[in-house]
């Protein structure tokens, strides 16, 4: 068994010997393999054998050095994230406020046609400057600490071009202050810039306040599935019998209930869930009925009627009845955890279009100072007197213009929000290339049985001739089928079954492959299968084979499935079977091919049976591909390939999955096992059709908004660093003010956010 | 006329320089063995990190600069974005499929290191 990794809170620290004391009594402890104390965040990182050492030992350990160690779930961290978080928002808040309020103090004592009416004190640059040091070397003491860490390592970043253009700013201001006679000998006005200093640094502290808030929502959804994990668990514990429920619903037990939290919970355990509460972990009901609301998981809206047998999934709703269920998933195996791991992974992944920003934004920043040295160069060479304000000014706006956020921003925050809304839908995005490849879909193939039906055929018709009775056709039919593994074969054994008929002794069996079955009944030798294997084994009487072909034709025509019982080498009866189709199915079907989408249905039933199928759902009779076996899938897809289009498989992802491992994208109807989540890239929790169209129209959306915010990120750094540099100048006298350009950098990026959190309004 | 002659020479070598010092680093490999510590400040380090095929591989990211900048480290072939708090030691364990280089960088890809699977 692995070790088992956990975070606890501790209580009672207070110092850094606190830390040492815990840790080793932790490492003490048989069984505890790591363990590692974090002051600052109160945390333990414990990694140890459970079989070895449980939860009650560590408390124990904890407890025996002096301090409290208390074991909560997962949540608890995102709490202290969430108030980690708040805390930074708040500094930068104040930070912004208090420089933008210095900075337009100092604007409103320097703009000539204001500065008559601010009061003669604030005129005085000395006071200037004592207003202007707080802001530059405490409110943008992150941009320096940034800086020089950055640069020891031989790195830039944003942080890097601020730093240089806000200090030469403040620094020449200082210079001016103290040095006046020298610069006005330059031919310079000996006038300081602690206005352009001060509001960009507030305009950009603002601008990260505003961009950091904003991208803390585009990882709502997952704290929103975080969040759904339930807290604690009502365990049954004693003997297992003197059980069960009163007509009231009530519990009546000898056994005690035990609340004990979601950790401690053990697969085997025993839990009692009652109306209204949070079903704690993913298992199955071994007593009493319920329906559940799993809409917070799978996205299905209707609520779901269990009864004994039946599988329950953890943070799901008990909406009306108590129960009993067994746990046979806890901690990171329950459904909800899976689903959470698949959406970490998928907001962790990089989507191709991405490439390109990637490696514009490894050679931004240093790019950017040379374009500002260049600036500076060309300025003070080139342009008019006095030429050193307008090269330091321009060179500043160059820095400060610059937003390599923007670039790097703009497509992870768009998978984020994309694939959290989707996951909200019970849409399973496994990464953000299948976010991207779903959006530039041609054609999509759906396997017919357990997607586009429900995968559970009924015994339609029930055609006997001579003598024979419906149930007496029913009998020898089900009574042959009962060795069979083919799907059909279930339909007609229920039939049997419900039917009441007396299942006959079968002293030998055989299945033919692609036709049906034969065996030995009464010692009489029996067929049972589709056309070819009458046309095989019944001899003589062509006229009644072909009253019988004619309506098993008839019958076909209608969608079903007929199959023929021969009894010594006589044909008795035929038997039709049909799987009925999804309600959402036509419209799922219209709806993709509304959006351009080739759809082909893929079946090994026969052409006839599958045409007509395929003409209720208003498919091309082209686009039908019928009598495949399922291993010939794969290559049905292979050669849809070679016509240069983008395949969509969807199937159940079960007896599909080298199909769907193929296909460019595969989307699995599942119920979130393993198998179909591993091999397909999309899996549909919610097991709705509709939602192959509601992914397709995600991802179209998704990509466009990573488009927009690719063509703006861009757009603005390739246009505004040369508006900035003045290349305008010459032509139309347009230069960029220092402090425009901080305004239009702190906006570039939170307007990239911004536009990736308006996918959350997208209807699909 | 001598100033600006000045300003041109003083500027090309600064350009020169920039370009030297920030694009012309030399990679230094650092083989991991079963784990390795990543210290995050001003960047990464080490940034250039060799870890063995199929092996299980702990990485152990420590973020001691508060820069927002630096808060997420994404890996993204490996469907890893995780959250740096600060101060504290944050695991990811990878057991890499195939050889090749990954890399890896912060969340606004400002920052950046590689993996090399060998």
């Amino acid at each position: 068994m692995p070790p088992t990794k956990q975070n606890f809170l501790i209580r009672g620290m207070h110092c850094a010997s606190c830390v040492q004391l815990i840790e080793k009594s932790l490492k003490k402890t048989p069984g505890i393999l790591e363990a590692s104390v974090n002051l600052a965040t109160e945390r333990a990182t414990i990694v140890y054998n459970s079989e070895e050492c449980s939860i009650d030992n560590l408390t124990k350990s904890v407890d025996a050095a002096g301090y409290k160690l208390i074991n909560e779930p997962s949540s608890v961290s995102n709490d202290d994230e969430k108030k980690e978080k708040e805390r930074e928002l708040n500094d930068l808040k104040i930070k912004a406020a208090f420089s933008l309020a210095i900075g337009g103090l100092i604007f409103w004592a320097t703009l000539p046609t204001l500065k008559e009416t601010s009061p003669s004190f604030l005129q005085n640059f000395w006071v200037q400057l004592l207003l202007a040091a707080p802001v530059q070397f405490w409110a943008a003491a992150s941009f320096y600490r940034a800086t020089i860490l950055a640069i020891k390592h031989r790195n830039a970043n944003m942080d890097t071009l601020v730093t240089i253009g806000t200090t030469a700013a403040f620094i020449y201001s200082v210079l001016v202050l103290i040095f006046p006679a020298f610069f006005k000998g330059q031919g310079l006005t000996a006038e300081p810039y602690f206005d352009t200093s001060t509001i960009i640094i507030g305009l950009i502290l603002l601008g990260r306040f505003l961009e950091a808030r904003a991208k803390s929502q585009t990882s709502e959804a997952i704290k929103k599935l975080i969040g759904l994990q339930a807290k604690t668990a009502r365990v049954l514990r004693g003997s297992m019998d003197s059980f069960g429920f009163a007509q009231d619903g009530q519990v009546l037990s000898s056994r005690e209930e035990v609340d004990i939290l979601i950790g401690e919970v053990v697969v085997g355990d025993l839990i009692i869930v009652r109306p209204g509460e949070k079903i704690p972990v993913d298992g199955v009901i071994t007593e009493g009925l319920s329906s559940i609301d799993e809409s917070m998981v799978t996205g299905e809206s209707m609520p779901a009627d269990k009864k004994a047998g039946d599988l329950v999934i953890g943070a799901t709703i008990n909406k009306t009845g108590s129960f009993v269920f067994r746990a046979t998933k806890v901690g990171q195996e329950t459904m909800l955890s899976q689903i959470i791991k698949l959406v970490q992974e998928a907001q962790g992944s990089k989507a191709p279009i991405q490439r390109l920003a990637d490696l514009i934004s490894s050679y931004f920043v240093p790019i950017v100072l040379m374009t500002a040295i260049v600036t500076f160069i060309m300025w003070y060479i080139l342009g008019p007197v006095p030429s050193f304000t307008y090269a330091f000014l321009n060179t500043i706006a160059v820095l400060i213009i610059a937003c390599p956020c923007a670039m790097g921003l703009a497509t992870p925050t768009a998978v984020m929000v994309g694939t959290g809304l989707a996951a909200q839908k019970g849409i399973l995005i496994k990464n953000a290339k299948a976010l991207e490849i779903a959006s530039k879909i041609k054609a999509i193939v759906f396997d017919k049985t357990g997607t586009l039906t429900y995968g559970k055929p009924k015994v339609t018709d029930l055609i006997p001739f001579d003598n024979w009775s419906q149930d007496s056709l029913l009998q020898w039919s089900a009574s042959i089928e009962k060795s069979s593994e083919h799907s059909l074969a279930e339909a007609i054994v229920n039939e049997g079954k419900t039917r009441g008929v007396e299942f006959l002794t079968l002293s030998s069996f055989e299945a033919i492959p692609g036709k049906g079955v034969k065996g030995v009944i009464e010692g009489r030798q029996v067929y049972f299968g589709n056309r070819s294997l009458v046309e095989e084994y019944l001899q003589g009487d062509p006229l009644r084979f072909s009253l019988a072909s004619q309506r098993a034709s008839e019958l076909e025509s209608q969608g079903k499935t007929v199959m023929y019982l021969v009894i010594e080498k006589k044909l008795v009866g035929l038997i039709a079977v049909a799987d009925t189709l999804k309600e959402s199915a036509k419209e799922t079907v219209k709806a993709l091919q509304n959006i351009g989408v080739s759809v082909f249905m893929i079946t090994g039933d026969n052409q006839r049976t599958a045409l007509t199928i395929g003409q209720m759902l208003g498919m091309k009779e082209e686009n039908v591909l019928a009598q495949v076996l399922p291993a010939q899938k794969e290559e049905k897809i292979k050669e849809l390939q070679k016509n240069n289009q983008l395949v969509v498989m969807v199937g159940d992802g079960i007896n599909d999955a080298p199909a769907l491992a193929l296909a460019d994208l595969g989307i699995a109807m599942s119920t979130g096992t393993d198998v179909a989540m591993e091999a397909a890239d999309i899996t549909l929790v919610n097991k709705d059709l509709k939602s192959v169209v509601a992914t397709i129209n995600l991802s179209k959306k998704t990509l466009q908004t990573i488009k927009l915010n690719l063509v703006w990120a861009f757009g603005y750094n390739i246009l505004l660093i040369p508006v900035a540099a003045g290349v305008l100048y010459p032509l139309f006298g347009i230069l960029l003010n220092p402090i425009f350009a901080s305004l239009a950098m702190a906006l570039s990026s939170v307007s990239v956010v911004s536009n990736s959190l308006l996918l959350k309004r997208a209807k699909i | 006329m001598l100033d600006k002659i000045l300003v041109a020479i003083l500027g090309g070598g600064l350009i020169v320089f920039i370009y030297w010092f920030f694009l012309g680093k030399k990679e230094k490999i650092v083989r991991a063995k079963d784990s390795l510590e990543i210290l995050v400040e001003g960047g990464y380090k080490p940034d250039v990190i060799s870890i063995p095929l199929g092996e299980e591989t702990t990485l152990n990211f420590f973020r001691t600069d508060p820069s927002s900048c630096l808060e997420e480290v994404v890996i993204a072939d490996f469907g890893i974005r995780k959250l740096l708090p600060l101060n504290e030691k944050v695991s990811i364990i990878l057991t890499p499929k195939t050889k090749g280089e990954f890399a890896f960088s912060c969340g606004m890809n400002m920052f950046h290191g590689k993996i090399v699977v060998s």
